[in-house]
């Protein structure tokens, strides 16, 4: 490690000029224009989504209707779509990247640490469409003539693995979904298990812990909110990604029991549908959608953030 | 260095190219329907080598095109679904047919080859509405004796984003099924109540060689580029046709657009022996009254350079050209109702231009 960093002449003579004036204002302009960019997005959405809402008012979200023929709109397919895709994506990302990240912090050996985090990294830059090309042309068939057929067989009497297996659909996105925030969270996630202080692994160590148990109650304490921080980048990826859904999800208005049939997501729907929405509710509908979208990520990050200050205060961990 | 030297020729080459082109010829912008993109696309690249003016068309969808030329961001529009006369007067459009082509169904079903297949309106309405489940049921058996047809699941393909290759579609399946027309209608985007969708012609057209046992409908140019089994329909008069452009120009040939109000014509479900019953008219949308006499110009002279020139065109990239005795109505009523703000001609140019 290096000592402590040298002060620049500049402050060591203790003077405060108009940069260092000028600097907090400029920096606190840029955060201000986050809030007031929420706030306008908020704003324009209500505004351009009246339609719908007082039309539909709260049915619009328990409506499972979508007519654009007959102008009946409700949100609950691709609501319900959003989530079991996110569902689907971060059962299967979660594990997966914590093994990643566990690996490549504590186990590999140190040759393999650099090759394999450069490829995390690498894959974390994909476009989306990429994925989701790749995921149709490669994952689709795998899932249909495979993967989805022996679900079927040995849990087809679940009713989340029933149906006709076609390869596109709920869990193909959720797939795809999982294997492009798997980088972004085992990217994060190592870099936090990275972080934890040398000298209480290496106490933890010589009390003659194993590693096992080193990750359990050194690491993961210690880096809980880097951690979190990591997982909801990802469900936020999760929760909002768009092409490469709409690429395998099927993008079917229906609502269905089963992982197998096709289905849509809030995202899907709008990049499918909103180019040719020529009448006004419709296109009022679509936005409701986005509005909606932006309300569930809200309302997830606002409980995640919630329940880790909760558990902060009761572990007293820091 | 030879590569500088060589760079700095392109860049004055380029730089004397963009000071040339305004004083040249303005460049006229379209937006709109997907379907005729590509004959618009080779069109604009002809006439640029053949005058040297500049078309630029951006395929946004048809229902776009119809908001773009509304909001007057562009100089024509184009939309696959016809407007209706009283849309037009609201908006003070008028709008003219540019070009035609098919919708086909396609399918992906193991050792049935292409147009081996026949099906009619009212089956297809109902494989559609997901009543007709499976390849071997016996509507689709008595059609087709001939063939070996599997105990597989039909899986629908449709549009995933509203399309005028869906109102053609619908517009049809609505003509031919009572149940179809009260049930879901006709419109660029349904509420399909059966299968899965591709977002795009190309979307469509990936799920169906995807997915075994599948049924699509794409525009004939797709089905062709992506050598896809398509299928027979049976049309109003009893005939089983196939999809080519012959069987379109059938059913186009047919059409009298002369007692049809603002050029509203739909050419589904069209009587002849040889027609093709899913064919539609793509439409392009301008202003009647132009604040810019110029630019309206300049976008009709390049309409009447295609119909003109481009039939060759159009045929090599299987889509439908106008018949002539429609090109000289359209041009008619050009001169009728597209004029300056204040009531004056605008076509035909005074010298020059047109025939």
């Amino acid at each position: 490690m290096r000592g402590p960093a040298v002060f620049p002449a500049r402050l060591r003579r203790g003077g405060r000029g108009g940069a260092d004036l000028a600097f907090p204002a400029l920096t606190m302009t840029f955060a201000a224009g986050v809030v007031v960019l929420f706030a306008a997005f908020i704003l324009v959405l209500s505004c351009q989504a009246w339609p719908a809402i007082e039309r539909f008012g709260l049915g619009f979200v328990v409506s499972g209707e979508w007519n654009p023929v007959t102008g009946r709109f409700g949100a609950m397919v691709p609501i319900v779509g959003t989530m079991l895709t996110t569902v689907v994506a971060m059962t299967v990302a979660l594990p997966v990247s914590f093994g990643i990240a566990l690996f490549l912090a504590e186990i590999a050996p140190a040759w393999l640490k650099g090759p394999v985090g450069a490829a995390i990294e690498l894959l974390a830059a994909v476009p989306s469409i990429v994925y989701g090309m790749w995921g149709l042309f490669v994952i689709a068939p795998i899932m249909a003539d495979r993967v989805e057929p022996w679900l079927g067989e040995h849990l087809g009497f679940l009713p989340l693995f029933s149906g006709p297996p076609m390869g596109v659909g709920i869990l193909s996105a959720g797939l795809v979904l999982a294997l492009m925030v798997i980088p972004f969270m085992a990217a994060v996630i190592r870099d936090v298990f990275m972080m934890t202080p040398r000298n209480m692994k290496e106490a933890a160590y010589g009390l003659g812990a194993t590693t096992l148990e080193v990750v359990r109650d050194v690491m993961i304490p210690c880096g809980r909110k880097g951690i979190a921080g990591g997982v909801f980048l990802g469900l936020g990826r999760a929760l909002g990604e768009t092409m490469a859904v709409t690429f395998v999800i099927g993008n079917a208005h229906n609502l269905s029991w089963s992982l197998f049939a096709p289905g849509n997501t809030i995202a899907s729907m709008l990049a499918n549908e909103f180019t040719e929405a020529g009448d006004a509710l419709y296109a009022a509908s679509l936005i409701e959608l986005g509005l909606i979208l932006f309300m569930i990520t809200f309302v997830i990050l606002g409980a995640a953030r919630l329940w880790l200050r909760v558990g902060m205060e009761q572990g007293g961990g820091r | 260095m030879f590569n500088i030297r060589k760079l700095s020729v392109i860049v004055i080459t380029g730089v004397a190219f963009l000071l040339a082109a305004p004083a040249g010829a303005r460049i006229i912008n379209g937006a709109g329907a997907t379907f005729p993109y590509p004959v618009y696309g080779k069109w604009a690249y002809m006439y640029n080598r053949a005058t040297g003016a500049r078309v630029n068309y951006q395929s946004i969808g048809s229902g776009g095109g119809v908001r773009q030329i509304r909001a007057r961001t562009v100089d024509f529009g184009a939309s696959d679904a016809p407007l209706k006369p009283a849309e037009l007067a609201r908006w003070g459009l008028f709008q003219f047919p540019m070009i035609m082509g098919g919708v086909v169904p396609v399918v992906n079903l193991k050792g049935v080859a292409v147009n081996r297949l026949v099906l009619s309106g009212e089956l297809l309405a109902d494989i559609f509405l997901g009543r007709v489940k499976k390849w071997n049921d016996p509507r689709i058996r008595a059609l087709n004796p001939g063939l070996k047809l599997p105990g597989r699941a039909i899986t629908v393909v449709h549009r995933a984003d509203g399309s005028g290759t869906t109102w053609i579609f619908t517009n049809y399946l609505a003509k031919v099924s009572r149940d179809w027309k009260e049930k879901v209608g006709s419109a660029k985007a349904v509420a399909w109540p059966a299968g899965i969708g591709g977002k795009g012609n190309e979307g469509v057209a990936s799920f169906v060689r995807k997915v075994s046992g599948s049924l699509g409908y794409v525009e004939y140019a797709y089905a062709l580029q992506n050598r896809m089994a398509t299928a027979r329909l049976v049309n109003r008069e009893g005939v089983a046709v196939a999809p080519t452009a012959e069987s379109f120009q059938a059913a186009a040939a047919g059409a009298d657009w002369e007692k049809t109000e603002g050029f509203y014509m739909v050419l589904t479900d069209q009587p002849g022996k040889l027609s093709w019953p899913i064919t539609g008219a793509s439409f392009i949308l301008m202003h009647r009254r132009q604040a810019r006499p110029e630019r309206a110009l300049a976008a009709l002279r390049f309409f009447d350079w295609c119909y003109r020139n481009g039939t060759k065109a159009a045929m090599e990239l299987d889509y439908v050209p106008m018949p002539e005795e429609v090109v000289r109505m359209v041009e008619a009523a050009w001169e009728k109702e597209i004029r300056t703000v204040d009531g004056g001609r605008i076509w035909p140019p005074v010298s020059g231009g047109g025939r």
